[in-house]
């Protein structure tokens, strides 16, 4: 039965001439288990090869051949199962889902319809808005989690009346994770999904690829009057990025209102996300829609797990992505913004908690999150393609805390450390940025730029704020250099401060 | 007591045929519509005399042998044989299976 009892902040009600409303989402999420080979067959998974190489006889669809099960792909789906709190089944079964549709050439999906590997769980999600302010906590519902076949990929831009069809794809195990129709806006909806990506990732069960369509959402969207009588639904297919999931939804729940403000009546249907123009369209007309005839699969037995293979996965679960956020604030003293970042992502924690080691937690914790996230993000690569590691940002941090060089000219160290010109000793030595700690050199550059400002530091005794120009003016002839307490110490002596 | 040849409960219409022909891509005349309904209604009508069976605490039986599926390692030993693959289609192109458009 489908029921959606949690009722919408007021504040995030959508409010029209005609009155309030709310959005109502669920979403279904397909996580492509990070298996070698498929869930049904020997053949390879892997991304980007040339057409129909990583194709067998089963995968193909051809008469007589039969699917056997991947333990792999059993094990990640019960370990993902403990991620999302969820109670395993230990019995289980495939059905087939029938359809026909060019990339699926057995005419069926292999799924999981009546009994799924996976039933109920719940996890606790933090929607954040678009000013980056953290709202209350929502605890999403998970409804269940089962096993099925990926289908293959259909090219249509290779013949103007042809599509070209490449089943390398068709047959790899995904985990649809469907969760209750349990968040109520847009931010909601991609807390959600940024949060089950941290789980796959943290228990390595999946990669969590979201632009390579390893990680994808299917949004089912509807409207009510908040807490009144449910709208119909409308199921936004394939969305692949996290801001692509906010404008979905955006776009779906102002069409609803329209057209139910306008006085008619809302489609259940399938719609496709058009992320050039921003809107949702039509994909699949209503007569066809599911009406897929489940049944048992003949050609598979159910799977029954033994309580002591899933005991043994349960205790050997990774430390989960909360758990580390919760040990992040209490062992390093952390703020809830930093252990949340630097947690929502497991690479993300393992670089963390390398820099950290022996080093202040704080620290680590800004060079990490300010100067290595951001620059990751402006140059657009990925943690694992870095050419910093985390050894090597941590030696960088210890030039700063011994007063090898200042923080200012470290920044300048770690740009030519990103582009990958050496290690912080390297370039510190290359570029004589050593910094200026004899106090005698310092203070004969300070000596200069007072003579050379003889009016300024007349001044200076009345307008103390002046004391920055002298810094800036020292810094400059130092080339940034000296270090910055000296300067300040030796120029208010000077100054008579 | 003598049965008569019974009507399914929730017998299928000629309508029904239509659609379930739609779905399964198969070419029926019109004219043939409700003679299959009538032959349908004439199986489903049998396949319900085992309703008559007490199954009461009777586990519903999904194969024939009482075992779990038999799990395979996840090792890479099959694939790289597209040729074998494409052999029997009627059009391919490149590595590709080609086939009439699919979207407008």
């Amino acid at each position: 039965m489908f029921i959606a009892p949690r009722v919408a902040d007021e504040k995030d009600w959508i409010v029209t001439d005609t009155g309030p409303w709310e959005i109502i989402i669920g979403l279904e999420v397909h996580a492509q288990v990070a298996s070698k080979s498929k869930l049904f067959s020997g053949s390879a998974t892997g991304y980007g090869s040339a057409p129909n190489t990583q194709v067998s006889l089963v995968d193909a669809g051809m008469p007589g051949m039969l699917p056997v099960v991947n333990e792999f792909c059993i094990e990640q789906a019960v370990k993902t199962g403990y991620g999302l709190n969820a109670k395993i089944n230990l019995f289980s079964r495939f059905d087939r889902k029938n359809y026909f549709y060019v990339d699926l050439p057995q005419g069926y999906q292999i799924s999981q319809f009546e009994h799924p590997i996976v039933g109920e769980g719940e996890i606790e999600i933090l929607p954040i808005d678009g000013d980056g302010n953290v709202g209350e906590p929502v605890t999403v519902g998970i409804e269940r989690l089962h096993l099925e076949q990926d289908a293959g990929k259909s090219v249509h831009d290779l013949s103007p009346d042809e599509t070209y069809v490449d089943l390398n794809r068709c047959g790899v195990a995904l985990m649809e994770i469907v969760s209750k129709p349990d968040m109520r806006t847009p931010e909601e909806a991609s807390a959600y999904v940024e949060k089950l990506r941290g789980i796959v990732r943290a228990l390595g069960t999946c990669d969590g690829d979201m632009e390579k369509g390893n990680l994808r959402a299917d949004v089912n969207v509807s409207v009510r009057r908040p807490g009144g009588e449910l709208g119909t639904r409308c199921e936004i297919k394939n969305v692949n990025s996290m801001r692509f999931i906010r404008q979905a939804i955006n776009f779906e729940a102002r069409r609803h209102i329209d057209i139910i403000e306008a006085g008619g009546e809302i489609d259940q249907e399938t719609r496709l996300f058009d992320s050039v123009k921003g809107e949702t369209r039509t994909m699949r007309s209503k007569e066809d829609a599911h009406d897929y005839r489940y049944f048992p699969d003949p050609d598979l037995l159910p799977i029954k797990l033994e309580q002591s293979f899933v005991d043994k996965i349960k205790a050997n679960l990774p430390e989960m992505p909360d758990v580390r956020k919760a040990r992040f604030m209490s062992d390093y003293g952390l703020p809830e913004y930093d252990a949340r970042i630097l947690t929502s992502d497991k690479t993300k924690a393992d670089f963390y908690e390398v820099v950290a080691k022996g080093r202040d937690p704080k620290i680590a914790s800004n060079w990490t999150m300010v100067e290595f996230f951001g620059a990751l993000n402006k140059s657009g690569l990925e943690l694992e393609d870095s050419l910093v590691s985390a050894d090597a940002l941590g030696c960088l941090i210890d030039r700063i805390l011994d007063d090898t060089i200042s923080g200012k000219i470290a920044k300048g160290v770690f740009e030519k450390m990103f582009a990958g010109e050496g290690t912080a000793d390297e370039i510190i030595e290359r570029d004589g940025l050593k910094q200026v700690t004899d106090m005698g050199t310092i203070e004969a550059m300070v000596d200069k730029v007072i003579a050379d400002n003889a009016g300024q530091a007349e001044k200076a005794k009345e307008n103390p704020k002046l004391l920055g120009f002298f810094v800036g003016q020292v810094m400059k002839a130092s080339q940034g250099k000296a270090n910055p307490q000296a300067v300040n110490k030796i120029l208010r002596e000077k100054l008579g401060l | 007591m003598a049965q008569e040849k019974s009507k399914p409960k929730n017998g299928v219409t000629a309508k029904d045929v239509k659609k379930i022909a739609k779905l399964s891509r198969l070419h029926v005349e019109a004219d043939r519509l409700e003679p299959i309904a009538e032959d349908l209604n004439g199986i489903l009508g049998w396949i319900e005399q085992l309703a008559e069976v007490d199954v009461e605490g009777v586990e519903p039986m999904t194969s024939a042998v009482d075992m779990a599926a038999p799990l395979r390692a996840d090792n890479v030993s099959d694939g790289g044989k597209r040729d074998d693959v494409l052999k029997n289609a009627p059009k391919s192109d490149d590595g590709f299976f080609v086939v009439p458009r699919s979207v407008e």
